[in-house]
């Protein structure tokens, strides 16, 4: 049989280059779907995209669909049969079915028997099921759809053409007023329609129509002329990939040029030149091989060499505006001081219910001092974290920040080190906006350190006192990544507060300031159930099993780091053979002491009945007082030490005592020295949370 | 080509697709968009193809004259099209060879860009059209007018009168432009420029500016009660106009901004339901009728 070759091609007005890679691979999934669902073998896909096209190609399609042999259940045997002989329930059910009644079996189902039958479905051609793959098209799901002219359809951009062929026939069909056909368009100005005499030629048709249609091909092509462009000139041209990508779908035919311009522009700080280059017009900034920026840039034209100079010059005039506009903001901005700028933050809103950026900054002070009250910190220090919590939000209301808003807290520190604020401000101004996301690199300096956990300890405690808690997928404002980004900060710094407490304190603040909608107490619950499921995903990334990790959650949120150095410690004992039975033993007693949960009854020694018993709290006097020297001297392991030293005493003490007693009295003493007990055990972690797969 | 034969060309060129040629209209504004021939057109049923140039005042960013680019006041050449052509790209490009530009001898592109006006209620989605890295025309399909879901579709062409002049003349200064034989753009318009500038800076009087445009929406609604769509959408772009004036002078506060905003917003909306209304009681004659361009 001839294995035939499918088109599917949707021509379009420029689709934005943000949505071009997702459409092809979501038109490709669909068709492939389609085919699946309606058994139709093929041998490859290939997709195709460019801003004016979303392509798909499949390649070793059969003339029909593949038969099919079902099998159909029917009603049970005591319905379907009586007196040996079909009743008028199995003759229905083999109508329906399209089966003579002695098609019918019967065969076991759930332990009874049913009417079965086999049906037989002949494959369709492929050519009369085609036609459907409009429905393909028209389920295609954009971040943004629009109307145009009069039609009803709601489309990423009007729809120009359709070209839809199973080998040379094309596949009929109408969306809008568009018929699907063999004519396909080339680029735009160097190519012109160009019919396809079979799918097969669809990639060197429009090649020879000067359309790279495969978008990997024509990356590549970019990649490689921009990288030719920089050994000739000996430049250091970083590609960035999503600049790539977008620069990637905003042509069809790429030819890659550079340009220059005027030297005197590099006084302007580099990120602003950088900024205003990659985000206004899309051109990659070029370096020497120091990495420093050189006045030239490298831009990707949709056409061919012809030209060229025009679009040069062109671009060269455009960039010169754009640069002169950065020039005058900058040299405007410098004229007036951050801390002359401080008033104009009173009428920037933050948040309709939490009052001014102003009114953000004096509490972003307050609890970087809060913060620095919990670390030994110098006067020094102290001071540049006020100075720079004071001026850190100032630059939002310069022209540069206005025009590049990314460059918030860049703008900041050289606007600070202008004015005279001393390089460590302007860094901690700087770096109070680190890390920016995951991965990030947190502040380097102790005041960008306070500042930047201040700021965002204020969005978060402000956030959810007014309600405003992530639901689902739903996260605005980012406070997941903020809760994560005052962790990092929290360990990166080496820190060793308790954290809660901090939390507290600036709930507390914040109810005294009136911006509380809830009570206190429900807010400080949220917030601490939030840092902890962002506290778990953490020790996630940091390879801690999530067991392990819901284990030493519990004694979690107050000392982060004591807690990493546990869950790492628990996670290196996970291999040694003792730790399964030390487990047990803490497991045993920490789920026993459950029962007496409600109990406040306290340990009475006189009603010790055993030598286990007296035994076993020797032990664990020595143990408490040994993990309490060893807590405050920070060291896991040996806490763990004076632990594990109750494990024999522990498996003695199961082994010949009945928790359980009969007498009443006995029985509440026993589980007041395993709640005793469990205290110090789940001071470390909560053990019985451990989990062991395998039983070696 | 001066600035003069561009104009004449496109009004050649449109007049040719069936557009109306129409004048700028007489109160102050921020865009060709804001004109009734453009807004209320754009609403309900009727067909309407036009074509004009509108002086577009935008206070805040007036430069004294001083800066080779922005202006207080610049020229826009609106096209709208309702429905929109299936070959508006291609009308478009057609364009711009008749302005001397060969889409073969640059890289032309359309890049999205998508347009909202907070105070007209309205949207669309579209592109900004560069000519060798330089945005040239603001190019949208019209979704939301006043409010209103836009069905059919009005497509809207902006050119940037002054940036494509500096491109085809080569000029880095927008004052150099040649407006028509000696006459330079800079003869014409910098005391404009200069004077408008220092007003909407510095002379403007605020608390007249702030008393005007309460008269003004009270007029616009007096008048919308009236029934009386097209004075009444006066009053609200003299708001708008006003509100741009003291927005300039950072006279209004952020928080007040979305106010001031929404105010505005509420009186286009307002007429552009009224429109519809009275456009409906008439029969939409514009549609009924096979209206001829011959």
């Amino acid at each position: 049989m001839n294995k035939k070759t499918l088109l599917f091609e949707i021509g379009l007005e420029e689709m934005p280059a943000r949505f071009v890679t997702d459409a092809m691979n979501e038109f490709a999934d669909r068709l492939i779907k389609w085919m699946e669902e309606r058994r139709i073998d093929y041998d490859h896909v290939k997709r195709f995209s460019t801003p004016r096209r979303l392509a798909v190609q499949v390649t070793g399609l059969p003339e029909k669909q593949e038969d099919m042999e079902e099998e159909a259940k029917g009603p049970a045997e005591k319905i379907a049969v009586k007196d040996g002989s079909w009743t008028k329930a199995a003759e229905g059910f083999a109508r329906g079915q399209g089966v003579s009644p002695s098609d019918l079996y019967m065969k076991q189902y759930k332990g009874e028997n049913y009417v079965f039958t086999k049906k037989h479905t002949e494959g369709k051609d492929l050519a009369a099921l085609l036609p459907e793959i409009k429905e393909v098209m028209l389920q295609l799901t954009f971040p943004k759809n629009m109307r145009w002219g009069s039609y009803e359809l709601r489309y990423v951009r009007p729809i120009k053409w359709i070209t839809a062929l199973f080998d040379k026939e094309v596949i009929p069909f109408e969306v809008t007023n568009v018929k699907s056909g063999r004519t396909t368009w080339g680029h735009r100005f160097l190519g012109e329609s160009a019919e396809l005499l079979s799918a097969g030629d669809y990639e060197n048709v429009l090649l020879s129509q000067h359309v790279i249609a495969d978008p990997e091909e024509r990356k590549s092509a970019i990649n490689n002329q921009i990288k030719e462009i920089a050994a000739t000139e000996n430049w250091n041209v970083p590609v960035n990939e999503g600049l790539l990508e977008e620069v990637n779908n905003l042509v069809e035919y790429p030819t890659a040029l550079s340009g220059n311009f005027d030297e005197s522009f590099l006084d302007v700080p580099s990120e602003v030149l950088i900024t205003s280059m990659r985000e206004h017009q899309r051109y990659f900034p070029v370096m020497n091989q120091e990495g420093e920026l050189l006045a030239h840039f490298i831009t990707v034209r949709n056409g061919d060499h012809r030209h060229l100079e025009n679009v040069q010059k062109g671009n060269e005039k455009v960039l010169r505006a754009r640069l002169s506009d950065a020039e005058f903001f900058f040299a405007e901005d410098k004229k007036v001081s951050l801390e002359e700028r401080l008033p104009k933050l009173g009428s920037v809103v933050y948040h309709e219910d939490l009052g001014t950026v102003a009114d953000k900054t004096e509490r972003i002070r307050l609890f970087a001092s809060l913060l620095a009250d919990k670390i030994q910190l110098s006067d020094e220090i102290r001071q540049t974290a006020d100075r720079a919590a004071k001026l850190c939000k100032a630059d939002l209301v310069t022209h540069m920040v206005d025009e590049f808003p990314e460059l918030e807290g860049r703008m900041g520190e050289y606007y600070a080190l202008h004015d005279g604020e001393t390089p460590e401000t302007a860094l901690a101004v700087k770096e109070h906006y680190l890390p920016k996301q995951s991965g990030d690199k947190t502040p380097s300096s102790e005041a960008g350190s306070l500042v930047s956990t201040a700021d965002k300890l204020d969005t978060l405690v402000t956030s959810f006192g007014i309600g405003n808690i992530p639901t689902g997928s739903q996260d605005p404002h980012g406070l997941r990544r903020q809760t994560a980004a005052v962790l990092q900060i929290y360990l990166t710094a080496g820190w060793e507060f308790n954290l809660t407490d901090l939390i507290e304190e600036a709930v507390d603040h914040t109810a005294s300031l009136g911006l509380l909608k809830k009570d206190k107490e429900s807010v400080l619950k949220d917030l601490q159930e939030f840092f902890k499921l962002r506290w778990k995903n953490l020790l996630k990334d940091r390879g801690v099993r999530y067991d392990v990790a819901e284990a030493v959650m519990e004694t979690g949120l107050n000392y982060p780091g004591l807690v990493v150095k546990k869950a790492e410690f628990l996670m290196n004992r996970l291999d040694s053979r003792e730790f399964k039975k030390e487990v047990e033993a803490f497991s045993r007693v920490t789920n026993i002491s459950y029962k007496a949960a409600d109990s406040d009854k306290m340990m009475d020694e006189g009603l010790f009945e055993q030598q286990e018993e007296k035994d076993l709290d020797a032990a664990v006097k020595e143990a408490a007082k040994e993990a309490s020297e060893s807590l405050a001297s920070d060291s896991v392991e040996k806490t763990y030490k004076s632990l594990q030293k109750l494990v024999p005493y522990i498996h003695n003490y199961f082994d010949n005592i009945m928790v359980m007693a009969e007498d009443e009295k006995i029985k509440s003493n026993r589980l007041a020295q395993m709640k005793q007990t469990a205290a110090l055990i789940l001071s470390f972690a909560e053990f019985q949370k451990i989990v062991f797969h395998s039983q070696s | 080509m001066n600035v003069q034969e561009m104009i004449l060309t496109l009004q050649d060129f449109w007049g040719k697709q069936n557009c109306l040629l129409l004048q700028p209209y007489d109160v102050e504004k921020g865009a060709g968009t804001m004109n009734p021939m453009t807004f209320l057109k754009s609403i309900g049923p009727e067909p309407w193809n036009a074509a004009y140039v509108e002086p577009s005042r935008r206070p805040a960013d007036g430069r004294y004259g001083e800066n080779p680019n922005r202006l207080y006041q610049h020229h826009q050449f609106q096209v709208v099209m309702k429905p929109s052509p299936d070959n508006i790209q291609e009308l478009y490009l057609e364009s711009l060879k008749k302005l001397g530009i060969n889409p073969d001898e640059h890289d032309i592109r359309f890049v999205e860009d998508n347009w909202e006006a907070p105070t007209l209620a309205a949207w669309g989605l579209g592109w900004e059209v560069w000519l060798d890295g330089m945005e040239i025309t603001q190019f949208t399909y019209f979704q939301q007018v006043g409010g209103l879901e836009a069905h059919p579709v009005t497509v809207e062409i902006t050119y940037g009168i002054e940036r494509l002049a500096s491109y085809i003349q080569d000029k880095e200064n927008v004052y150099d432009l040649e407006w028509v034989g000696d006459f330079t753009y800079g003869d014409v318009f910098r005391q404009n420029e200069y004077e408008q500038s220092k007003y909407s800076f510095e002379a403007a009087d605020r608390t007249m500016l702030f008393d005007l445009f309460a008269t003004y929406e009270k007029e616009a609604k007096r008048t919308l009660e009236l029934g009386l769509v097209i004075p009444s959408y006066d009053y609200v772009l003299k708001c708008s106009h006003v509100f741009n004036l003291l927005d300039a002078q950072g006279a209004i506060s952020v928080t007040e901004r979305t106010g001031y905003i929404g105010r505005v917003r509420t009186l286009a909306r307002n007429c552009a339901a009224t429109y519809y209304e009275s456009r409906e009681k008439l029969g939409f004659p514009m549609r009924k009728e096979e209206k001829s361009y011959e």
